[in-house]
Parts: structure tokens; C-alpha cells; sequence
């Protein structure tokens, strides 16, 4: 073993793992980040696919950054383009646009009822998120800490008001669909709000825990997304800056092989070369199936522990679509183009585009978020050209008979042919393409079973049980383990709260001893 | 279901043959999905035939599983409380394995057999735990009830009838020590285990030598007194032992359904298995707690006056007034120790060794109940426990 020795090692220069990094660097802690690619930022950066073309390609939007973790860390994220609409396309006919509670190309009656949709959804997800930001209870563990949060949560709910409270209640449990369906008579408001709660999951807007997953989506705030200058890169980029500025260092290149266990407890990592790192807390932001059962090892663990997270469900479901064009498609206009675009035609359509996933096959009518940065941020491709990028579902990461090539070019086909019936003239436009199955979202990210989440976001695997009982507050059942990835409380997306959160929960639990 | 599902309900072992035609009595029951006696003749000459003779008892429903490969020191290590790294190649480790919580899922024994090769032998069926167990491990485990016949040789001749029969090899065997030997050119390991406290010897062998080996035995201990007994003997001689059952003095905590009814180790009297030197092993974290913070209950060990059986009673500290702390879960008149004795389980903070209890005995005559509080002492070690049981070589009575 080399001299070398930090307080802290994190693995994955992910924006988790580096906000992880500057919240424990800030507080004094020696910390190191190991990043197995030569770039950080994880799920969150801007690459070149093609010739002069860049776009994000993981996340595609920002709407999720917690003012939190922003303030804390003291980022600065540039924006080409701040709290766009969603625009959910017709095909034929109007399309319906919403975004700050109002929506248009819907009835009086449900732009109405839209108005206070939105505004009883954001006061919930506030509510959420005021959970979210903060280290869940460990239950029964008897510590003052956790009685004080407890009866906080209880207070924040309590607080809504008695019919606000029993509402809240009695909307978590439910899936989408029930809600929306219940709410509003236009298709395409139906549509779009169900294709928001599933984004990124395996579930259709029938599954349960989907209302929940919808108010997650918000980040606590009105869910408007917006365009970060430079793509996602630029966002992993201050987090980077943050945790550098606070003194951790970073290391790209660094792919930890192993978490090296010593008398049961954690005392290093060591790196793909052979070099090994000296620590005795380590906190990754890999997955917690990856981190446990292959980077860690099995047989550290006990088997109930070992089941549970072997029993994590991670399949991803969701493809990504990078579009190099020539030129804008017809028939919209620049204002139009330049928002958040849903195809999802209506509540049942999403659910239906999501049975054959069940079963191992794509949709053969995907639902898609489509995203045009170029038009904000030139830098994205060359004068007058631009990049489209897409999330499109449901391409499940088991698909039956694989994701070959064949079948690859089989639901890039079948991409193109709806985006094409929605958004005219689309693929005569095409210069060059690229489809990231789940399977190749995981080579490429790392990330088990190609999942946003790292792991399923459902009830089941949410808040107090994320990842899974008997690793609450961050920490596995191993001394010096931690989590402080998407599959940590509170799940994925680009908002820094797991990684702001495993860092307090470690010095909270420093601080309790 | 089909007829083809159900071609046999209730298995039968390879020794069932033989104890049918021993049998006058005909009282079975079923054990695991085997056919298997409660007694042949009867309970108590069988037992007399544990504590005095040779009894032979049919152990082939208890579950066997073959453990092998590289890694299968390690995955047992972590499979059960105690240091399976000190079980040397030709021993024999009692063990128990506990969930993550720390609960015993069940007792058993694990047949060191050779480099890399292991038996486990359990009361229930853990194939699933043991599978999920293996995760990350390079190891093979089968369930192999029904691949190993198996006989529990017990009692003061249980040597001197493998001796006549050829196996006086096993002489030097101690306790928990076995031995690969051979009957008829097939294999047939024994070793000097059992469930009796006696001395006595069990013989594993492949079942298609079941029968030849049972006539061999049987003729060689036609001298000795050899009976083939049921489980009713078994389970006297297994009290009078102070040995625990799965399902009987504790419940296997993967088949728990309320909170608290499952035992520690310590709450079992088992701390001695539990090996707090090894880094991981199921249920370290949770034991460690409550090693520090004192176990809830406590199995005791009761010597009660008078004579009757003190079964699913209720035990008090004091012989009036106060509140129940524990019932007994096993309880027999001991023929060969003259007592009246129970295993049981109380509130830790009471059955320390010496201390005096109360159990409360419901017992009818001629259709009246009577009640009797029985005082009852807590006592340290097995009711019984002879030096023959121990002495190496073994006694050639």
C-alpha cells in the first residue's frame, strides 16, 4: 500500500459524488474523488456525437437542482434558457401547452382545474423535497436525532392544514393516471403529465407510486425546466469547481477495482492499476448493486443484507436519442421548437407504449421528451445546424433476443417514424444519428441496468427503504461504507441531494459518537 | 392435480422395509416427508435400549446438504456463528446460523469430509438461505437427503457392535470425529455423533447398501441388545441430553410471523458458538448489540419435584401472585436420572444456575384436572451426561 491516505475517498466524480466531496472538503475533510473516465460528471455531461454536434448525453434538462445543495456548495450554473414550457404535440390539431400553471389548447374547465393542479402539486412537492434535503429517520434506531426528525416530518405535513394533510395522503399511494384522468378531460394534458411521472422509470402511468414519482420530477419547485449553457457538462463542471475550490482533490483516469475490506470494516480502495488508497470511510456514488456485490464483494455482507440488494430492482427502460440536423423541421416555429416537446398522445397511449417493456419488447409507439438546445446555446453545432436530444420509451434494458444491432436500427426506425408524424420533415433532416439503448446508457455510464435512478424510484424502494432496509441513512452494514449515488435517498436526477445529504449523515454520525 | 403429481404422497426411507418387519405396533408419523415410527414395540424399551444397549434409529429424512468447492470453508464461516476455520478435515462442528438480525434460523451439525467437502445436517429445509448465501462465493451446495442413507448407532454396546461388524477402526474416534471406512466395497463414513448424550456413532452410507448394512448391524448386535427404536425414545433421551429441537424449543426465525418469538444464540444458551473474533459472519452486527445490551430471555434447564411432566407450563418466579416469566418447551419424567426435568425459556432476569423457579402442572386423573405448582430448580449442564459419552477409546461394554 502506497502512503497515500485520505479521510474520505469517493468513487465517481458524478455531480453526487462531487457534492458529496465539497460538502465533506468544506467541513475540513481530507477528501479524494475517483472517477474511472477521463471526464466528470457522470450521467451529467456534454459530449460530441457526431462532427461539430454536441448535446447532453445523460440528463438533458436542469429542473431538479436543489437551491440547497446550490447554496451550499455556492454553484453557479449558466443558463442558455431558463423555465421553458412543455409543449405536448398533436400530430394533427392543436397542441397543448402548459408550464407556471397555466396551460392553453385545453377547455376553460381544465385550464381551470390545471391552475390549482399545479399549485396544490408544487405545494406537495415542496413538502417532499423539505424531506428529501435531509437525512431520513433511521427507524428504531432511538437516537434523539432521529425521534427530532420524525416528528418534523409529521409537523411539515401537519402543517398543510387537516384537508391538505388527508388529501396529500390520499393522493401518495396513487399512480398518475388515476389522478389526471380524474382532473381533466384533454388527452394530451393527460398524456404529458403521465409521460413527466414516468420519465426514466420502468413504470407506466398506472403503476403504483407513480403520483409520487411525479411530484419527485418537480424537485420541489414547479418542475420548468431549463437549458444549462454548454450542456449538462457545465453543471457537473461547478460542481466540480465547488469541491475543488473547497479543497478535495479530483482524480479522472482513477476506476476504483475494489473497496478493500480489512477485519470487517472498510480501509481503502484500490485502482484498476493496482494502486490502493487508504481510508477508512468510503462513499460511492456506483450504484449500491455494483458498490456491494461487485466493487465491495458479497461475502462481506450478511445474506439477508446481500439478498435485498441483489433484489434491487434496476432495469432500466429508457433510450436516449441524439439527432444531428441540418436544420430546424417545418411547420413550427422557432419560440415553439425551442421548449420541451412531448409525444404522448394521451394517458392510455403512455400506458400502452409501456406494455410491451413488460415483456421484454420496445414500444412500437414510443412516448418521447424531446429537447432542442442548439436553439439556445450555439455552441452546440455548427452556424444554422442543431442537435435534438430525446429521452424515448420504452426500450427495456432486457430486451428479448438483445439489443443487437438489427434490433438497434429496428427502434431508432420506429423512433424516427413518430417523431416524424409528430414534428414533420424531422429525419430528411437527419446528418447523423445515435441511439443509446439502456444497455449502452450502462457501459457508458455505469450505472446497472442503464437506469436514471441507479434504482427503481418506487415506494418500494424510496425514503427510509432506498436503497434498501439495513442501509438507511447512507451507510451500509459494513463500517466505512457509505452511499451517496441516484441509488440513495432520495434517487436520481440532477438535483445533488443524495451526495449533500451522505455527506451530512456521515458527520452527523461523527458528530453523534 | 394430476394422479402423476401425487404417484407417492408420503416417502418411504430405504430402512422403512426393515422396520416394518420389526414393527408390532404400528404408530408412524411423518417427518419431512418420510414415513418413519413414533415407536416399533415400545417407547420405553426402545429407550432403555439408548441408555443400556444399542438402539438404531433411521435417520434419512434429516435434512442433508453437500457443501464443496474452494470457497466452502469461508461461506460456512459466514454461514454460522462459530469459527468454522477451526474444524479441522474429519471433524464435526454443532452449529447454529442466524438471520441478519441475529435470530436463529436453526441448529445443525457440518461434517468436515474431506479438503473442500462438507455435510451440513439440519431438522428443517434451508436450501433457499443457502443458496442466497452463496452469492459472491465459489462454492457448490446440493441438497442430498435422499442421496445419503444414514443410521444413529447409539448406546453403551453402540461400539462393540460396530466392532464385531468390522469397523472397530472407529475406536479411536472422539467425539464429533468420523471416519471414511468401508462396508461391502462401498463407502460408508461414521462418525461419533448423535442426539442422545450417550456414547454412540452415526453411519452415512449410499442407500442402495441401506438394507445390507441394517442385516449386517443387526446381526452383529444380536448380543448387544440392539433395538431399532422411534422417535418417541429418541426424544426423551434428547431432553434427559439437553439437547434443543427446531420447531420445539425455538422456532426457526425464517417461519416467524410475530415479532419476538425468535431466540438468540444467548437466548438459546449457545453463546459459546457465537465467535465475535470473526469479522462477517449472518447476524455479527446484531448479536454484537445485544451482547452489550443483555438478551431478553434465557433457556433453562429445570429439575422439578415431584413427578409429572411439566409440558407447555407456564413458569413463575414466585409460587404465588406475580406474572408468568416463560414456559417449558420440552418436559419428560427421566427414567435414567430419576427426575422430573424441563427445558424452558424465561426472562432473562430470572433461571440464573441455582436459582429456584415455579412451574405450574395441569395434569387430569380420571377425568379431573389438578393443578400443582412444582418448584423447580434451574441446573447448569445436561440432565445427562456420562463419561463414557467422552471416553476415547470407547468402553467395550
Amino acid at each position: 500500500m502506497t502512503d497515500e491516505r485520505f479521510d474520505v475517498v469517493v468513487i465517481g466524480a458524478g455531480h453526487n459524488g462531487l457534492a458529496a466531496a465539497a460538502v465533506l472538503a468544506k467541513a475540513g475533510r481530507h477528501v479524494v474523488v475517483l472517477e474511472r473516465s477521463e471526464q466528470v460528471g457522470g450521467a451529467s455531461i456534454t459530449r460530441e456525437f457526431a462532427d461539430g454536434y454536441a448535446v447532453s448525453a445523460g440528463a438533458q434538462w436542469l429542473y431538479q437542482l436543489q437551491p440547497a445543495v446550490r447554496r451550499q456548495l455556492g454553484l453557479s450554473v449558466p443558463l442558455a434558457a431558463k423555465e421553458l414550457d412543455t409543449i405536448v404535440l398533436a400530430g394533427e390539431g392543436e397542441p397543448v401547452r402548459y408550464g407556471g400553471g397555466n396551460v392553453t389548447g385545453v377547455s376553460d374547465d381544465d385550464r381551470e382545474r390545471f391552475a390549482r393542479f399545479s399549485k396544490q402539486r408544487e405545494r406537495y412537492s415542496r413538502l417532499l423535497w423539505n424531506w428529501l434535503n435531509r437525512v431520513p429517520p433511521r427507524l428504531g434506531s432511538g437516537r434523539p436525532r432521529d425521534t427530532r426528525r420524525l416528528i418534523r416530518m409529521a409537523l411539515d405535513m401537519r402543517l398543510l392544514g387537516k384537508r391538505e394533510m388527508r388529501e396529500f395522503l390520499r393522493l401518495v399511494g396513487m399512480n398518475i393516471y388515476d389522478d389526471v384522468v380524474e382532473r381533466f378531460s384533454s388527452p394530451l394534458l393527460q398524456g404529458g403529465l403521465c409521460l413527466d411521472a414516468v420519465l426514466g422509470s420502468h413504470a407506466g402511468p398506472r403503476s403504483p407510486g407513480t403520483y409520487v414519482s411525479g411530484l419527485y420530477r418537480l424537485g420541489g419547485g414547479s418542475g420548468a425546466v431549463s437549458v444549462a449553457a454548454g450542456g449538462m457538462g457545465s453543471v457537473a463542471n461547478a460542481f466540480m469547481m465547488a469541491a475543488r475550490d473547497a479543497g478535495a482533490d479530483i482524480r479522472t483516469g482513477a476506476g476504483v477495482e475494489r473497496i478493500v475490506v480489512r477485519d470487517g470494516r472498510v480501509a481503502g480502495v484500490e485502482l484498476a492499476g493496482g494502486e490502493r488508497i487508504r481510508s477508512n470511510v468510503v462513499m460511492s456514488s456506483v450504484d449500491p448493486k455494483q458498490t456491494v456485490l461487485s466493487l465491495t464483494g458479497a461475502r462481506y455482507f450478511e445474506t439477508g443484507f446481500v439478498r435485498r440488494v441483489s433484489h434491487i430492482r434496476a432495469v432500466g427502460n429508457a433510450a436516449k436519442l441524439h439527432l444531428a440536423l441540418d436544420g430546424l423541421p417545418g411547420q413550427f416555429d422557432e419560440e415553439i421548437l425551442g421548449q420541451r416537446l412531448l409525444i404522448a398522445p394521451g394517458p392510455d397511449a403512455v400506458e400502452a407504449a409501456f406494455n410491451p417493456a413488460k415483456y421484454g419488447q420496445y414500444s412500437a409507439e414510443p412516448v418521447l421528451d424531446i429537447s432542442i438546445p442548439s436553439i439556445h446555446d450555439e455552441t452546440l453545432a455548427p452556424n444554422g445546424c442543431h442537435v435534438l436530444s430525446a429521452t424515448a420509451q420504452y426500450a427495456p434494458y432486457d430486451l428479448e433476443g438483445g439489443w443487437t444491432e438489427a434490433a438497434k436500427r429496428a427502434f431508432l426506425d420506429t423512433c424516427m417514424a413518430t417523431i416524424d408524424r409528430y414534428l414533420p420533415g424531422t429525419s430528411a433532416r437527419v446528418i447523423e444519428g445515435e441511439l443509446l439503448t439502456p444497455v449502452d446508457l450502462e457501459a457508458e455510464f455505469g450505472t446497472t441496468g442503464g437506469h436514471w435512478h441507479h434504482a427503481e424510484l418506487a415506494l418500494d424502494q424510496f425514503f427510509v427503504a432506498r436503497p434498501v432496509g439495513g442501509a438507511q441513512q447512507y451507510r451500509a452494514p459494513l463500517d466505512g461504507l457509505y452511499f451517496c449515488g441516484a441509488g440513495a435517498h432520495p434517487g436520481g436526477g440532477v438535483t445533488g441531494a443524495p451526495g449533500r445529504n451522505a455527506a451530512l449523515a456521515l458527520l452527523n454520525r461523527e458528530a453523534d459518537r | 392435480m394430476t394422479a402423476s403429481q401425487v404417484a407417492q404422497g408420503r416417502l418411504v426411507t430405504p430402512f422403512y422395509g426393515r422396520q416394518r418387519e420389526l414393527d408390532t405396533v404400528n404408530r408412524w408419523h411423518e417427518w419431512k416427508g418420510y414415513t418413519v415410527p413414533d415407536q416399533l414395540y415400545d417407547a420405553e424399551l426402545e429407550y432403555f435400549a439408548i441408555r443400556n444397549a444399542t438402539s438404531v434409529f433411521d435417520l434419512c429424512p434429516m435434512t442433508k446438504y453437500r457443501i464443496t468447492g474452494p470457497d466452502a470453508c469461508a461461506y460456512l464461516d459466514r454461514l454460522v456463528t462459530r469459527d468454522m476455520t477451526r474444524i479441522r478435515e474429519g471433524r464435526v462442528a454443532y452449529a447454529v446460523w442466524c438471520n441478519d438480525a441475529g435470530q436463529v434460523i436453526d441448529d445443525g451439525t457440518i461434517f468436515h469430509l474431506g479438503e473442500n467437502d462438507y455435510r451440513l445436517c439440519s431438522q428443517e429445509r434451508h436450501f433457499d438461505w443457502l443458496l442466497e448465501s452463496a452469492a459472491g462465493f465459489d462454492v457448490n451446495v446440493v441438497h442430498e437427503t435422499a442421496d445419503a442413507a444414514a443410521l444413529a448407532i447409539q448406546g453403551p454396546t453402540s461400539f462393540a457392535t460396530l466392532e464385531r461388524m468390522g469397523f472397530g477402526a472407529v475406536g479411536s474416534l472422539k467425539p464429533f470425529g468420523l471416519v471414511h471406512l468401508s462396508f461391502g466395497g462401498q463407502p460408508v463414513t461414521i462418525s461419533r455423533t448423535g442426539f442422545t448424550g450417550d456414547l454412540g456413532y452415526e453411519a452415512w452410507l449410499p442407500p442402495d447398501r441401506a438394507e445390507a448394512f441394517w442385516d449386517a448391524l443387526f446381526e452383529a448386535g444380536s448380543v448387544s441388545g440392539i433395538r431399532a427404536i422411534g422417535t418417541d425414545a429418541l426424544d426423551l433421551a434428547r431432553i434427559e441430553a439437553g439437547y434443543l429441537v427446531a420447531d420445539v424449543d425455538f422456532l426457526p426465525a425464517d417461519t416467524v410471523v410475530r415479532h419476538g418469538r425468535t431466540r438468540s444464540p444467548f437466548e438459546l444458551g449457545l453463546d459459546w458458538l457465537v465467535d465475535f473474533g470473526k469479522p462477517v459472519f449472518n447476524g455479527r452486527r446484531a448479536l454484537a448489540e445485544e451482547w452489550r445490551n443483555g438478551s431478553r430471555r434465557r433457556l433453562v434447564r429445570l429439575d422439578i419435584e415431584g413427578n409429572k411432566p411439566a409440558r407447555d407450563a407456564y413458569i413463575f418466579a414466585k409460587a404465588r401472585g406475580g406474572e408468568s416469566i416463560g414456559f417449558a418447551t420440552s418436559a419428560a419424567w427421566s427414567p435414567v436420572c430419576k427426575k422430573n426435568i424441563a427445558l424452558g425459556t424465561v426472562d432473562a432476569r430470572y433461571g440464573a444456575p441455582g436459582d429456584t423457579l415455579w412451574v405450574e402442572i395441569y395434569y387430569q386423573r380420571e377425568m379431573h384436572w389438578t393443578r400443582k405448582m412444582a418448584k423447580a430448580e434451574v441446573v447448569a449442564g445436561p440432565f445427562w451426561d456420562p463419561e463414557r459419552r467422552r471416553a476415547t477409546p470407547p468402553g467395550l461394554y
